[in-house]
């Protein structure tokens, strides 16, 4: 016997032992819920923000754009109807886009911004020509905007003077490489030779096509824009609270201001789904655990009657008793959070190991989150004390009388 | 000699509010002095049990003043009548009440530990001592399945002395033991009396046993009588 346990825990693993295969198949269900929670909310988190990231990792935030152009009527007020096309929509400057970048800077939650000048146009190299959304930039603002640096497949991110940057798909369709030049060409006959300093691979095909680009200098000469730019790229601090942001600012500036969580609508839907259908998993496992706790426990409140008399006959308060049962709830959910914890990293390598990116690195990295743990572990204690709080509350009202006759 | 048990008019029924109340025991007085030998007898349902139970603090009386050791337990409350019981009271079951998960030793400790709060090296020896005087002490880590109903119930005596109480109570301690094992038995609880100046109130349906005992309370449909003669009561 160990001289250092008190009464109640001394009991309670005495029960514990005693009970050896009720002990070791709740154990057994506690850590595999444990497991469970660990295991799907690491995973899921995981694969999410690896989504947000692929998807976010070639898109701003939030972009700024000058307000669309409309047409008024101008008709008496008597007048009873009229027919107002839509207009067209030019290639516009953010009027006083200097202002206006520097007041989105001083927004709060905006980490970066990024003025950027996009039309379109064609790339010419010899008799192939491809179209291409040009982009004129300043490379160091823009790359904290996108990290293009990060695709970079080949040369480096430099759109000075006459450099440019283009992706990997309209490199092979022009039959280009590092250092060949290509004609960039607008719809109103402006064109311009550049040098490919660098070829980039986004992860996106239509991108890697698309996306050529300059210094915003040079895409103003050739969009005739001079001193101008079309929109304002945002990042900001608290990804889900850009539309938030995104509203602040349009009624702040009175540009249209269109945040990721709009662009991506159907992707912030499906990443909810998968939220709720992750949390109902998470409580029905919970759940269950929880009922497997507390019907083993009654059973042993049951079993356990004669002795419960004994000890209260000796003199054992009906708060002591409580506290065995309770203990043995509070054990079951600390052990088996302790090898769900193990088993649920154990889980994690494994899949780990079994899937994977087209690009053959893993899908999610099998690591767990402290915080998710403790949550875990936190919960699984807080369920066993709450699912073993009626049976203990049983035992402490036991007449000792009545359970001694049993 | 001071009183341990003090009983004055003490009534207990069951059923109170149903349309069915049951008085078990009608206006008992009684006392036990400290270091009595006594038997409790009376035929099957005269509420010798209940009466026991009442002197045990397991259950309080319907009406009528009840005194442990000097104080009405009238005045306290269930934790303080928890710690009364356990401090002053022994108890020997009919069926040992063992506890079958502990040893020998660890049944005979757990008074000590419930009153400490968790064991201790003096609970340790103390109960070593105790098996040793019940003639157990090779027996001490054995569990209770591993040992005879005499056995048993000798474990048992001692848990009840494991406190040294003033009072022991013993609900028909014999009653499931062979002749020659409940005279052990008897003869054990004869001597702690006698060492100890324990009081013991012993509720036996053994004549024989009982005319041993100092002295005979009788029992008859929940009254005390005056004990028949000793080849009569059953």
């Amino acid at each position: 016997m160990n001289l250092r346990l008190p009464f109640a825990v001394l009991v309670c693993l005495r029960y514990l032992r005693e009970g050896r295969m009720q002990t070791v198949l709740i154990l057994a269900g506690v850590t595999g819920g444990v497991a469970v929670i660990i295991f799907l909310t690491t995973l899921i988190g995981q694969l999410q923000i690896s989504i947000i990231d692929k998807t976010l990792g070639s898109q701003a935030h939030i972009v700024l754009r000058p307000p669309q152009a409309i047409n008024r009527t101008t008709l008496p007020t008597d007048s009873t109807a009229a027919i107002v096309q839509p207009r067209a929509q030019r290639l516009r400057s953010i009027d006083q886009w200097e202002a206006m970048a520097e007041l989105a800077g001083q927004t709060r939650d905006v980490t970066a911004v990024s003025p950027i000048l996009s039309g379109a146009g064609f790339a010419v190299r010899a008799e192939a020509n491809q179209p291409i959304a040009l982009l004129g930039v300043n490379a160091e603002r823009y790359q904290r905007i996108v990290q293009i640096s990060r695709y970079l497949k080949l040369g480096r991110f430099d759109v000075s003077e006459a450099n440019t940057v283009v992706g990997t798909e309209l490199a092979k369709d022009l039959g280009v490489g590092l250092g060949d030049k290509i004609r960039l060409v607008t719809v109103d006959g402006r064109n311009d030779l550049l040098t490919i300093v660098g070829i980039f691979d986004i992860g996106n095909r239509d991108l890697n096509r698309r996306w050529v680009f300059t210094s915003i200098k040079m895409a103003q000469t050739l969009l005739d824009l001079p001193g101008g730019i079309t929109q304002i790229d945002l990042r900001v601090g608290s990804l889900f609270d850009a539309e938030t942001t995104a509203r602040q600012l349009q009624a702040q500036t009175g540009l249209t201001a269109e945040s990721w969580m709009q662009t991506n609508a159907q992707l912030l839907t499906a990443l909810k789904s998968q939220s709720v259908s992750n949390n109902l998993i998470r409580f029905f496992v919970t759940l269950i655990v929880a009922v497997g706790i507390a019907s083993v426990l009654v059973v042993s409140v049951v079993q356990k009657q004669k002795e419960i008399g004994i000890l209260r006959a000796m003199g054992a308060s009906p708060r002591r008793v409580m506290s065995i049962f309770l203990l043995q709830g509070g054990l079951y959910g600390l052990v088996g959070s302790v090898l769900g914890s193990a088993l649920s990293l154990g889980l994690l390598q494994f899949f780990s190991r079994l899937t994977g990116n087209a690009d053959g690195t893993s899908l999610f990295t099998p690591a767990l989150d402290p915080m998710v743990v403790a949550g875990a572990c936190g919960l699984a204690m807080v369920v066993g004390l709450l699912a073993a709080a009626l049976p203990a509350r049983r035992a402490a009202r036991l007449d000792p009388v009545q359970a001694i006759r049993i | 000699m001071a009183n341990i048990v003090e009983l004055q008019s003490v009534h207990k029924s069951y059923g109170l509010g149903t349309p069915v109340v049951t008085e078990v025991l009608h206006g008992i007085s009684l006392t036990v002095a400290e270091g009595e030998f006594s038997a409790l007898t009376g035929p099957s349902g005269s509420g010798k049990s209940t009466l026991l139970n009442l002197i045990g603090l397991l259950e309080k009386p319907t009406d009528g003043q009840l005194r442990i050791n000097g104080q009405d337990i009238a005045g306290l409350d269930d934790a303080a009548i928890t710690t009364l019981r356990g401090r002053t009271i022994g108890f020997i079951f009919q069926f040992h009440h063992l506890l079958p998960g502990f040893s020998a030793l660890e049944n005979v400790m757990m008074p000590a530990i419930i009153d400490r709060g968790w064991p201790t090296l003096e609970a340790k020896d103390s109960a070593l001592a105790l098996l040793k005087q019940v003639g157990l002490a090779d027996a001490a880590h054995k569990r209770p399945s591993e040992l005879s109903g005499g056995m048993q119930q000798r474990v048992a005596i001692a848990r009840a002395l494991s406190l040294s109480p003033r009072l022991i109570l013993a609900d028909e301690p014999t009653g499931n033991l062979d002749t020659q094992s409940a005279n052990d038995i008897f003869e054990l609880l004869a001597s702690v009396n006698r060492e100890r100046q324990s009081a013991c109130l012993i509720v036996t349906h053994d004549p024989g046993l009982a005319a041993r005992c100092q002295r005979r309370i009788h029992m008859v449909d929940g009254r005390l009588v005056t004990p028949p003669a000793p080849t009569q009561f059953a």
